[in-house]
């Protein structure tokens, strides 16, 4: 399974270089990982469905319970045929989607590298790996949201986007760090987890309630529902595959794992229920306002992530199939109604549902395959959305708990939302409207079949699914059953009889009629209810607040005056080792002022170089006389017999005086004058401060010794294991290499850094690099553009 | 010292310039010799590198930046990450060959004509730090001392105000 993702990788990485001869036909080349994963699926299908589950480890990071551990069960299967099944059609539908355009090589490596992030996702099996896909697949999003990086809109989007998913993602580390250590599980291994969960103590009860926030960021939850409808900037094969079929699933997979040993501590069942419902209905009630198509299924997106979230959080049996078979439903009928929408903007150039008319005869095939997926998202028989969704309702009337009738009504109020949005997707997109006033329609072109196909496949999917009730069955048995042994046998019904889900399908789909040929008057009590953003508001002026609040404090502790910096620097020095030295300040045994004459001349020679830097007024003299400091201290490293300081200290005055000289052309000759004299007595004071505190300190180190220098020891490996006689440079370059190839980093950032900040005195070379920042700066602080649209 | 307000560089004399011209290939030389003896011996790639930047110095002050030539004509940025992906890669190369990252090792072998050759992992790397100091060298240079040979206009006098 680690050769999956890598193979995944390896596709992602080489997508731009086929781009360049391929062009738009790059998907097919991106194609091949999600195929060979199919591939090997159908491989291990069999073992998997025998109940045996496939493992795979390696070892990554053991000190830290980081483990590369893949599992895969029948739950994961059918995660993975979604993922790899969805992105196999979505990569085939891009090639018809795109034009020939030159960056198509990176959006196809994104896509691409998306899709391993989100396989390895759903076959980790260690808690701290979950949380590396599932920050990756965060990432690759974000590029994804952003990809169209000229237009400001997307860039905002993008940001948004990971910056919620993002911080939810943080939550939930700290919640699997806390479920990791109260388990029992050495290697923090999710299975092992779920097999023996931690359910007792206040640390686990705040665990979960991290994990679901992580969980309610990623799948769009109210109130953290406002990333999901910015995404849709995105192309849309992004909105079909990773907003609407797998991404957004990411936090209902994870639910779905944990509810059934999880769902009875502390606030998570309450929380799943309670914010599930909100969602849905949340969702389904803004879809109604929309009149971009897209955002029409976004906002259906979010409401019927909330149905999922609801249906697998409960932690029942009957409702856990209930909720998997909901998965399944949702997934193929939702990337459908996305591809279509992509047909459909891709021919007519429109998305508005308020310009669109007539399109229903000018494409009757696309037509068709929307009305099957989006029946199958009302709920209409015999599609499998309403197979699943008899099963929530069998299973909500079923399921013990408090409170779960009151989920139920919410469900179905839902559903009377989602019907009603179900018929104003449908009708926005194909009616024929007579009164419209410039209508896109009439000369629309026909798209090509394959671009047709993929969609095509996903619908008749859910007809046959639906129709054929035992296919679907012999899927989301197994794969529920792998998360919740069930209690008895459960079973997908296309016709259970006339029993009360199949009554409250009635009302469901009666009352989204009804409500859809009362638009206008629902229309006019929306926009009275409307008070103004909500969530998107909040956040967009929670956001300009932090930056707000950071430049005050970078205003605050940056003045941007080189002396304030300096003194803060000396003043903690002084401060913090004087205070503690002044009570134990200790003087070594056998002390002596000089080992030689030689070394008091020297320490005479540096004492007249340091008062003569301070006391002159001219740089040129300050930097000669600071010189002899220098010097002078190197020639006690040769006294001392230590030729690697001395040489490299030798080298770095010489340097350094050039460097100065560089420098000191650009300044006045004389230092300024404009000294107060009691800045000049607390300088001074300072000073002392300092100087008294670097003696103590040397002072009670060499005192304070209590064991061997550590030099001695790394004297003596240093031959037999670094293979050099020279201590100094084996410590440099084997014993303490990584400090050294840290240091060389800080090297090369600190010399592109003094170099871009040279140039960036300069006047710009471009013009429009000044635009962009303005730009940029200007749009943080704005509102979001979404109620614009509405 | 109104000498300062003009470019380094352009020695009337020549003197210095022929000096120069004498002294780099030898500065240069005997930081590669100090590279490689660094690790028995004083030097190592922190010091060579000191040294072959010294030699870089050397130039520019007798023939200003402008004067191309040698190792400043490969971009500073080259340089820098060079060394550091050769450091690094040192360090990746001894973990695939099964010991830690940066873990060095040893390979001391009898050669014919060459008799015996010791080589360890540590040269490389060594290597990578060297480049990086050069990089810095010529980066100093190509930033702080080309840009301000081209635009040196008079520094305006004691205006400035410290706070």
């Amino acid at each position: 399974m680690t050769l999956l993702v890598v193979v995944h990788a390896v596709v992602a990485l080489l997508a731009p270089a086929a781009a360049r001869p391929l062009g738009r036909r790059v998907f097919l080349w991106t194609l091949l990982a999600p195929a060979a994963t199919l591939v090997w699926l159908a491989g291990h299908l069999g073992t998997v469905l025998d109940g045996g589950a496939i493992e795979e480890a390696h070892e990554w990071v053991p000190g830290l319970q980081l483990e590369l551990a893949f599992r895969l069960d029948t739950f994961g299967a059918l995660m993975v045929l979604l993922v790899s099944g969805i992105g196999a059609l979505v990569m085939a539908y891009s090639v018809e989607y795109f034009p020939d355009r030159p960056d198509l090589g990176r959006f196809a490596m994104y896509l691409c590298a998306f899709s391993g992030a989100m396989l390895g996702l759903v076959l980790a099996d260690n808690l701290l790996l979950i949380f590396v896909f599932w920050e990756l697949t965060s990432v690759t999003s974000y590029l994804l949201i952003g990809f169209d990086d000229t237009k400001e809109s997307s860039r905002k989007a993008a940001l948004q986007a990971i910056l919620i998913t993002g911080a939810g993602g943080l939550a939930m580390l700290g919640g699997l760090v806390l479920l990791g250590q109260a388990s029992s599980s050495a290697t923090w291994s999710l299975s092992e987890i779920l097999a023996d969960p931690p359910t007792e103590g206040a640390v686990v009860a705040w665990a979960v309630v991290l994990v679901l926030a992580g969980a309610f960021t990623k799948s769009a939850q109210v109130p953290f529902h406002m990333w999901l409808p910015g995404a849709m900037a995105a192309p849309t094969p992004v909105s079909a595959y990773l907003h609407s079929a797998t991404m957004v699933k990411a936090g209902v997979y994870l639910i779905a794992r944990m509810s059934p040993a999880f769902a009875d501590v502390g606030l998570w069942r309450p929380l799943t229920a309670g914010v599930g419902v909100a969602t849905m209905l949340w969702g389904a009630y803004r879809a109604l306002r929309q009149y971009d198509l897209k955002l029409v299924l976004a906002f259906g997106t979010i409401s019927q992530l909330g149905f999922l979230v609801a249906l697998l959080g409960w932690g029942d049996s009957k409702l856990v199939f209930a909720g998997t078979a909901m998965l399944l439903a949702h997934a193929l009928f939702k990337a459908a109604l996305f591809m279509v929408v992509g047909v459909v903007d891709h021919q007519a150039h429109s998305r508005d549902l308020r310009r669109l008319s007539g399109l229903g005869r000018r494409l009757p095939l696309t037509a068709a395959v929307a009305t099957l997926a989006a029946l199958s998202m009302a709920g209409v028989p015999p599609l499998l959305g309403f197979v699943s969704k008899e099963a929530g309702f069998l299973g909500y009337l079923d399921a013990s708990g408090t409170g779960s009738n009151w989920v139920l009504a919410g469900l179905v109020a839902g559903s009377v939302l989602t019907t009603a949005y179900t018929a104003r997707f449908l009708w926005g997109a194909f009616a024929a409207k007579p009164q419209v006033e410039d209508p896109i329609g009439a000369e629309v072109p026909r798209p090509p079949a394959a671009f047709v196909v993929p969609a095509a496949l996903l619908a008749a999917l859910s007809l046959v699914g639906g129709l054929v009730t035992a296919l679907a069955d012999e899927l989301v048995r197994p794969a529920a059953a792998a998360l919740y042994e069930p209690a008895g046998e459960y079973h997908l019904h296309l016709w259970p009889g006339f029993t009360l889900p199949l009554l409250l399908s009635g009302v469901a789909l009666a009352g989204g009629v009804l409500l859809f040929l009362a638009r206008r008057p629902v229309a006019h009590l929306q926009s009275g209810l409307a008070v103004g953003g909500g969530a998107d508001v909040a956040f967009h002026a929670g956001y300009a607040a932090l930056i707000r609040g950071a430049a005050q404090v970078t205003r605050i502790v940056q003045p941007g005056s080189l002396s304030f910096y300096v003194s803060m620097v000396l003043i903690t020095f002084a401060v913090v080792p004087g205070v503690v030295l002044v009570r134990h300040l200790e003087v070594p045994d056998g002390w002596v002022w000089a080992e030689s004459p030689l070394q008091a001349v020297i320490a005479v020679l540096v004492l007249v170089g340091a008062i003569g830097t301070v006391l002159t007024r001219r740089r040129f003299a300050a930097v000669l006389a600071l010189g002899t400091v220098g010097y002078g201290v190197a020639l006690l490293f040769v006294v001392q017999g230590a030729p690697d300081l001395a040489l490299t200290q030798f080298l770095i005055e010489t340097v350094s005086l050039v460097l100065f000289l560089m420098v000191l052309r650009r300044l006045p000759d004389r230092f300024a004058r404009r000294r107060t004299r009691s800045l000049r007595v607390a300088h001074l004071g300072l000073s002392l401060a300092v100087g008294a505190a670097v003696f103590g300190l040397a002072l009670t180190s060499l005192a304070a010794r209590t064991d061997r220098p550590i030099g001695e020891e790394m004297s003596e490996v240093a031959y037999p294991e670094g293979g050099g006689a020279n201590a100094v440079n084996v410590i440099l370059a084997d014993i303490r290499a990584f400090d050294t190839l840290g240091e060389i980093v800080v090297i090369t950032v600190a010399a592109i850094g003094t170099a871009a900040l040279v140039r960036a005195g300069r006047p710009p070379r471009r013009q429009e690099d000044v635009g962009v920042e303005e730009e940029r700066t200007g749009a943080a602080l704005d509102p979001a553009d979404e109620e614009v649209r509405t | 010292m109104s000498d300062l307000g003009r470019p380094l560089g352009g020695d009337p004399s020549g003197v210095l310039d022929e000096t120069v011209r004498v002294a780099v290939p030898i500065v240069l030389i005997a930081s590669v010799f100090l590279l490689f003896a660094g690790h028995n011996a004083p030097g190592g790639g922190f010091i060579g590198g000191l040294v072959a930047g010294s030699a870089v110095f050397l130039r520019y002050i007798s023939a200003g930046a402008t004067a191309h030539g040698g190792v400043t004509r490969v971009p500073f940025e080259v340089l820098l990450g060079a060394g550091v992906l050769l450091s690094a890669l040192t360090g990746v190369a001894s973990l695939v060959a099964g010991d830690g990252f940066l873990e060095a090792w040893t390979f001391e072998e009898d050669l014919p004509v060459l008799g015996t050759v010791k080589f360890t992992a540590t040269l490389p790397f060594d290597i990578g730090v060297y480049l990086v100091v050069l990089g810095l060298a010529v980066a100093v240079v190509a930033s702080l001392g080309r840009e301000a040979d081209e635009d040196l206009a008079p520094v305006v006098e004691p205006d400035e105000v410290e706070r």
